[in-house]
């Protein structure tokens, strides 16, 4: 059995793990098109920072793809995909057959249309190599724009800051983080940005980027006519799924590559995982793009688990983040922003001066999802009822709003099967 | 593996594990020092945590479970599955404190580490004889660390 994983994150790792939970034999290859074993992709915030150094980057042991009897292919791409002869080709020319194939090419940077985004000093910060490169430019730079207010725009702009850049933040909505978050959550962590002299303006975003004579950023103009003088530009909108070789092949696309709940996409050796991936949702209960590290990492394991004959299927992705800003650490978890209309309850106890936060929002007996800002340390114990979709009886549900999860609001057989089962507990 | 289970049935709710915990993982390993010094000074912390309902109680740590969620939560790799022992292990100095494993393990066995951006979580006493501290100071043997 030969296995043919293409991308080298954290999917594939999941899927490395997968497969050799139950097959120890099989021959399995890892084509990479960045140079490095695979890394903590958020860490390079943290590393653009200065907290960490690149040597603690890695997301395993350096032994990890020896002993798991994994070929790495390294600083190459897949230019074709022949799911008629089951091989693939790479730009060194080398073609490789392969048994079962992963597609965990994850997500390409979105990069709006903006007149003058071509050329110099326009960085997306969602690879190792741009964040190099903006360490080495922050020595030097005295100004940044960062166009988009979501969690990489938030982290890029604060690790910028960090290295002693002013840096503005460009958000087009009325508000920061309007995925992840809700509005009282994101002015929390808006004020914090603030207080630390970070620039957020939203309702605004780049019209132009202005370049000098050289071809060099000068600044860009903004939609309400101002102009912010700059020498960079991170452009952090999000990311598309990379899925043009595998759509090339003739496997199904929609948003991304459709897959079942074994991972399989519509050729039954090729599978998904991973940001590419349009997979199960937990909670919508259809097949979604979201790229979430966790959702990533377990389809991938599912994927390997399944691609190795182990029949398993997807449980389903639920979207959850975690972030700090500023040392205002947050937690947002399944649906924090339902729609306006009857169908969920919504309970939230905010305490501005405190700077903490708690939402929760049930639909029917279910808690489908939460935020936390501040307090934290019980987040875990939210991600229990929505995970496990427990329905909540009454008494249960005052002990979530009062903010006293806990274990002993489970079912009872559900306690006893999980914490003192007669045989091997599972997963 | 082995792991701990714990029995409500027998759960008095005394917090004795705890204080166990926090001297076993202690510079010190002396109850009084660690629980009067070491715990303000170091944030040391028990790695344990008793859950109470109306008479009801049970104590918890890490179930080092065989699919965690923590370990496809955590960016950074610093959770990560001993292929041998088949244990959750935590290394200290991967983990960059984001917090994403606190949120992903529904078994509320991760907490925050009182004073640094870490976590702290059950290592199952790794390396002490007689094994994890939790079961041996238990009085009412509701804390069983055995095969199963």
């Amino acid at each position: 059995m030969t296995y043919v994983l293409i991308g080298n994150g954290i999917a594939t790792i999941g899927a490395i793990e997968g497969i050799r939970k139950s097959d120890k034999d099989g021959k399995i290859i890892v084509i990479g098109a960045e140079k490095s074993p695979a890394y903590g992709r958020p860490l390079i915030s943290y590393l653009l920072a200065g907290k960490i150094s690149r040597d603690q980057l890695a997301l395993r042991p350096e032994e990890f793809y020896d002993r798991s009897g994994v070929e790495l292919r390294l600083g190459t791409t897949v230019d074709k995909l022949d799911a008629a002869a089951r091989t693939v080709t790479t730009d060194k020319g080398e073609t490789i057959a392969y048994d079962k194939l992963l597609m965990a090419t994850g997500g390409t940077p979105f990069q709006p249309p903006i007149p003058g985004s071509d050329g110099p000093d326009i960085y997306n910060f969602t690879n190792l190599e741009h964040a190099q490169q903006l360490i080495t430019l922050a020595r030097d730079m005295k100004r940044a724009v960062v166009i988009g207010g979501g969690l990489i725009g938030l982290k890029a702009a604060e690790s910028l800051f960090d290295r002693g850049v002013e840096v503005t933040i460009l958000e087009l909505s009325p508000r920061i983080l309007s995925l992840a978050f809700d509005s009282n959550a994101a002015r929390l962590a808006a004020k914090r940005l603030d207080e630390v002299g970070l620039s957020v303006r939203c309702g605004v975003s780049a019209k132009e980027i202005m370049r000098g004579d050289d071809g060099h950023v000068k600044g860009v103009l903004l939609t309400d006519g101002t102009f912010l003088e700059t020498e960079v530009v991170v452009v952090a909108i999000g990311v598309v799924p990379n899925y043009d070789l595998a759509k090339k092949a003739g496997i199904k696309t929609d948003k991304g590559l459709v897959v079942d709940d074994y991972m399989v996409t519509s050729d039954p050796a090729v599978y998904a995982a991973g940001d590419v991936a349009q997979a199960r949702d937990l909670l919508a209960d259809e097949n979604r793009v979201v790229p979430i590290w966790t959702n990533a990492y377990n389809q991938g394991y599912c994927a390997g688990k399944n691609m190795s004959g182990t029949s398993s299927p997807y449980i389903g992705g639920l979207a959850m983040n975690s972030i700090s800003f500023y040392g205002l650490p947050t937690v947002s978890v399944g649906t924090v922003n339902p729609p306006d209309d009857d169908s969920c309850e919504v309970f939230t106890d905010l305490n501005e001066k405190k700077q903490s936060y708690r939402k929760l929002v049930f639909q029917g007996d279910h808690l489908v999802g939460y935020v936390l800002v501040g307090d934290i340390d019980q987040a875990g114990m939210y991600t229990a009822f929505i995970k496990f979709q427990f329905p909540i009886p009454a008494e249960a549900k005052e002990a979530l709003i009062a903010g006293q999860p806990g274990v002993l609001l489970w079912p009872e057989q559900f306690i006893e099967d999980t914490w003192n089962p007669k045989s091997t507990p599972g997963a | 593996m082995k792991r701990v289970y714990p029995n409500r049935e027998c759960c008095i709710g005394c917090h004795l594990c705890e204080l166990a915990c926090m001297t076993a993982h202690s510079e010190s390993k002396d109850l009084i020092i660690a629980y009067t010094q070491e715990k303000n000074e170091q944030g040391l912390a028990p790695r344990k945590r008793i859950f109470h309902k109306g008479a009801a109680c049970v104590a918890l740590s890490c179930r080092h479970c065989d699919e965690p969620s923590c370990i496809a939560a955590c960016i950074s790799g610093a959770l990560h599955k001993d292929p041998e022992t088949g244990e959750t292990v935590y290394d200290r100095n991967k983990c960059v404190g984001c917090w994403s494993c606190l949120m992903a393990c529904p078994y509320g066995a991760i907490r925050r580490h009182p004073l640094e951006s870490k976590i702290v979580k059950c290592d199952l006493c790794k390396g002490r004889e007689g094994g994890p501290a939790c079961v041996a100071a238990c009085p009412n043997q509701a804390l069983k660390y055995e095969e199963r």
